[in-house]
């Protein structure tokens, strides 16, 4: 665990995974000054292990938003008081990110945001109930987080219920205005809670919209090798494919699938873990046309577009963990603001109470039910010329879909 | 059969797909042959990451943690090489990597494992053990936790071996794999320093009496090590991604293989690494990705059942 408070100057990447990785690597003790006026803000993400960029790229978004938050004046109603940012690396293991919220609690933090993972953030969330401590669910996509009646757990983003219903309902569209060349899908999947639970109700949905979901295939993480997968895909000759994996497995499908020349009218995913501007950008035939339902930023967003030009300047992409976290931050200053303290209870009425809103992502309001954000949801995005479009839904779209998508000779 | 059926029975109960057709299919031969051709492929990469760490049991006596984190520092040193302003092959770095791979983990084992460890065995695997957190830590460093890839032309070149389609790196990575054994077994048995790590293995202090350079053999048993892991590289790279933690999905398998085909064997790491591969696959088409990687400590445990020294091992 290491303590982190934004102040002027930008803090890099580099600066987050050399504090980080120094912590994890020589064991530093936890530097624990008392700070005047200030609010901690304990961030537990998987900055090492088999998803540790995704964990990265959530901390560049909470740095930019303690940042803003700091910049803009702190909280007024707390006379100013900043943020500081408590980091914890999850490890991409369980109980890993259990252990840094009882470090963060002893070290006093107001809430808690992550965790990335579905199952790092279900029983972290629910350590976290035992101190009554606010914990925002950045990124997580398991609906178990918000519906075990637990008071203190809020998660911003829509969760893979409604990513699928939207995406369901997208791809309907989609196949319908194409003349429905698609009637039969296979899904791939990572084993994982988020990957099981996307599949899952995905299958059963998919009839509805006149396709067939012909197999599930689940895969490990990671996994060495998806020839067997495209073997198997050739196999059943589907009219699409499916995916819901984390970043690795879901380059390595993809890059397989057109290495074998695997013909499909589409390839979708829905909250794809590796359908990023780095896909794109380093294998533009392997992503081309390629279709994913998932969080995006707002592109008519001028504010989207300032913070997009941000993470580029320092390297980095901009992927949506740094939007979801960078919201995440801001909505507990907003909560923090109208609670004028950091007292539990109120920030926990604070932000059941919630109507910020930002137009950063295409969501409305804040409205939580039993911790849901009911204003939030996900779009589909399309790989065209080297570039991410937002195809669905029309009011945000930056370009009509393509699709089907032309086949290899 | 009835096995089978009961898996998928139980698989599609755990998934709860209702209203969807799910097809219960045995693999055809066809898909059963490309199975095995994928196995064999996807061996040739397990048998050079495996061979490194035999090569370095046999001699150091010691299974070398950081194994998993020195391919992905190799994999990471191809990927550099063919970035641009380089831009270099990755088969063309092939020489370059393995000859860089060979120097650092020669000077690595001569400045700090075998400086540090004091003759001691267990001091080296614990030195390779903190190596490994060190190089993983480093590597999110300077390269963060990004996946990163290469896109060459011939990745998606398609070879027809009978009904199973394989992509050209896969083949080309088998029959290097396939080669440098080859020469390695040549370089073991054909050369003075192959007699003299030999001899090392066989009887450290023996080996020290009639003149051989004990320290200098093990460190050139180290570099040779890491050499095979900078070839692995190399091949897997126009097909793979690399990210810090990447190399550990190959290290674990090659621990396997290692125990399998008996500590410090080549051929058991040859015939070995094939071996599982085509478990690995085949499994995977029978029971399905996931399940199928039981196969995998099956054979493990079965062999060491029936041979507790694994295929080639050498009761000690």
């Amino acid at each position: 665990m290491t303590q982190w408070k934004v102040r002027r100057q930008a803090v890099t990447r580099r600066s987050f995974i050399a504090g980080s990785a120094a912590a994890g690597t020589l064991g530093f003790p936890a530097v624990l000054r008392a700070q005047a006026r200030t609010v901690k803000v304990g961030l537990i993400h998987p900055v090492t292990g088999f998803v540790a960029y995704s964990g990265q790229q959530s901390r560049i978004g909470a740095a930019m938003a303690i940042e803003d938050a700091n910049k803009a004046g702190g909280i007024k109603s707390m006379g100013g008081a900043t943020l500081e940012g408590v980091l914890g690396d999850s490890q991409s293991r369980v109980e890993v990110g259990v252990s840094e919220v009882e470090k963060m609690n002893e070290a006093g933090v107001a809430a808690y945001i992550g965790c990335f993972q579905s199952p790092v953030g279900i029983a972290a969330s629910q350590t976290a109930a035992r101190y009554n401590t606010p914990f925002i669910i950045d990124v997580g996509a398991s609906d178990l987080i918000v519906t075990r009646g637990l008071r203190n757990v809020f998660r911003l983003k829509p969760g893979f219920g409604k990513c699928v219903d939207d995406a369901v309902v997208a791809l309907g569209e989609i196949n319908r205005a194409a003349d429905s060349p698609a009637k039969s899908a296979v899904l791939v999947h990572e084993s994982g809670e988020f990957g099981t639970g996307t599949a899952k109700l995905l299958a059963g949905k998919l009839p509805s919209i006149g396709i067939e979901a012909k197999e599930l295939i689940p895969h490990d993480n990671p996994t060495r090798n998806m020839d067997n997968v495209a073997l198997r895909i050739r196999g059943i000759q589907p009219d699409i494919l499916i995916m819901s994996n984390y970043v690795n497995e879901y380059t390595l499908l993809a890059r397989t699938l057109h290495q074998q020349r695997v013909n499909l009218v589409g390839m979708f995913s829905v909250l794809g873990g590796g359908f990023n501007y780095r896909l794109a950008r380093d294998l533009p035939d392997v992503a081309e046309n390629m279709m994913d339902h998932n969080h995006w930023f707002n592109p008519k967003s001028s504010k989207a577009q300032d913070l997009k030009k941000r993470v580029e300047a320092t390297g980095g992409l901009f992927t949506f963990e740094v939007y979801l976290t960078y919201n995440s931050v801001m909505l507990l200053a907003d909560a923090l603001e109208r609670a004028g303290s950091a007292d539990k209870d109120k920030l926990i009425e604070a932000l059941t109470a919630s109507t910020w809103s930002t137009d950063i992502v295409p969501y409305g309001p804040t409205r939580f039910v039993n911790g849901q954000n009911e204003g939030g949801r996900a779009v589909g995005l399309q790989v065209q010329k080297g570039d991410i479009m937002v195809v669905h839904p029309a009011e945000f779209a930056s370009a009509a879909a393509v699709f089907p998508k032309p086949r290899y000779n | 059969m009835g096995v089978l059926q009961a898996v998928r029975e139980r698989e599609r109960g755990l998934l709860g797909v209702e209203g969807s057709a799910r097809h219960d299919r045995m693999p055809t031969s066809d898909i059963l042959f490309a199975g095995l051709i994928n196995g064999l492929m996807a061996g040739g990469i397990y048998v050079l990451v495996a061979v490194g760490l035999t090569l370095i049991y046999g001699v150091l006596h010691i299974i070398n943690f950081a194994h998993g984190s020195l391919l992905m520092l190799a994999m990471y040193a191809v990927f550099l090489l063919w970035r641009k302003p380089l831009g270099l092959d990755p088969y063309a770095a092939l020489p370059i990597v393995t000859a860089g791979a060979f120097a650092f983990g020669y000077v690595l084992y001569r400045g700090l494992i075998g400086h540090f460890s004091h003759g001691k065995d267990e001091n080296i695997l614990l030195i390779t053990l903190g190596l490994s957190i060190v190089i993983d830590n480093a590597a999110l460093f300077f390269f963060t936790g990004d996946t990163q890839t290469i896109d060459v032309a011939y990745a998606g070149r398609m070879i027809s071996l009978g009904p199973a389609l394989v992509a050209l790196p896969k083949l080309v990575s088998f029959a290097a794999a396939l080669l440098i054994c080859l020469l390695l077994g040549l370089l073991m048995t054909r050369t003075d320093i192959g007699k003299a790590i030999r001899a090392v293995a066989r009887e450290r202090r023996g080996a020290r009496l009639v003149g051989i350079d004990v320290e200098r053999v093990m460190a050139t048993s180290f570099g040779i090590g890491i050499a095979c892991l900078g070839a692995a590289a190399c091949l897997l790279m126009p097909t793979f991604y690399v990210s810090p933690s990447s190399g550990h999905a190959f290290v674990l398998i090659a621990f396997t293989i290692v125990a399998l085909g008996g500590m410090g064997s080549f051929k058991g790491a040859l015939l070995g690494g094939l071996l599982i591969g085509i478990v690995e696959s085949i499994g995977g088409l029978w029971l399905g990705e996931q399940l199928g990687q039981i196969g995998i400590p099956l054979v493990f445990i079965l062999i060491l059942l029936l041979r507790p020294t694994g295929l080639f091992g050498a009761a000690r």
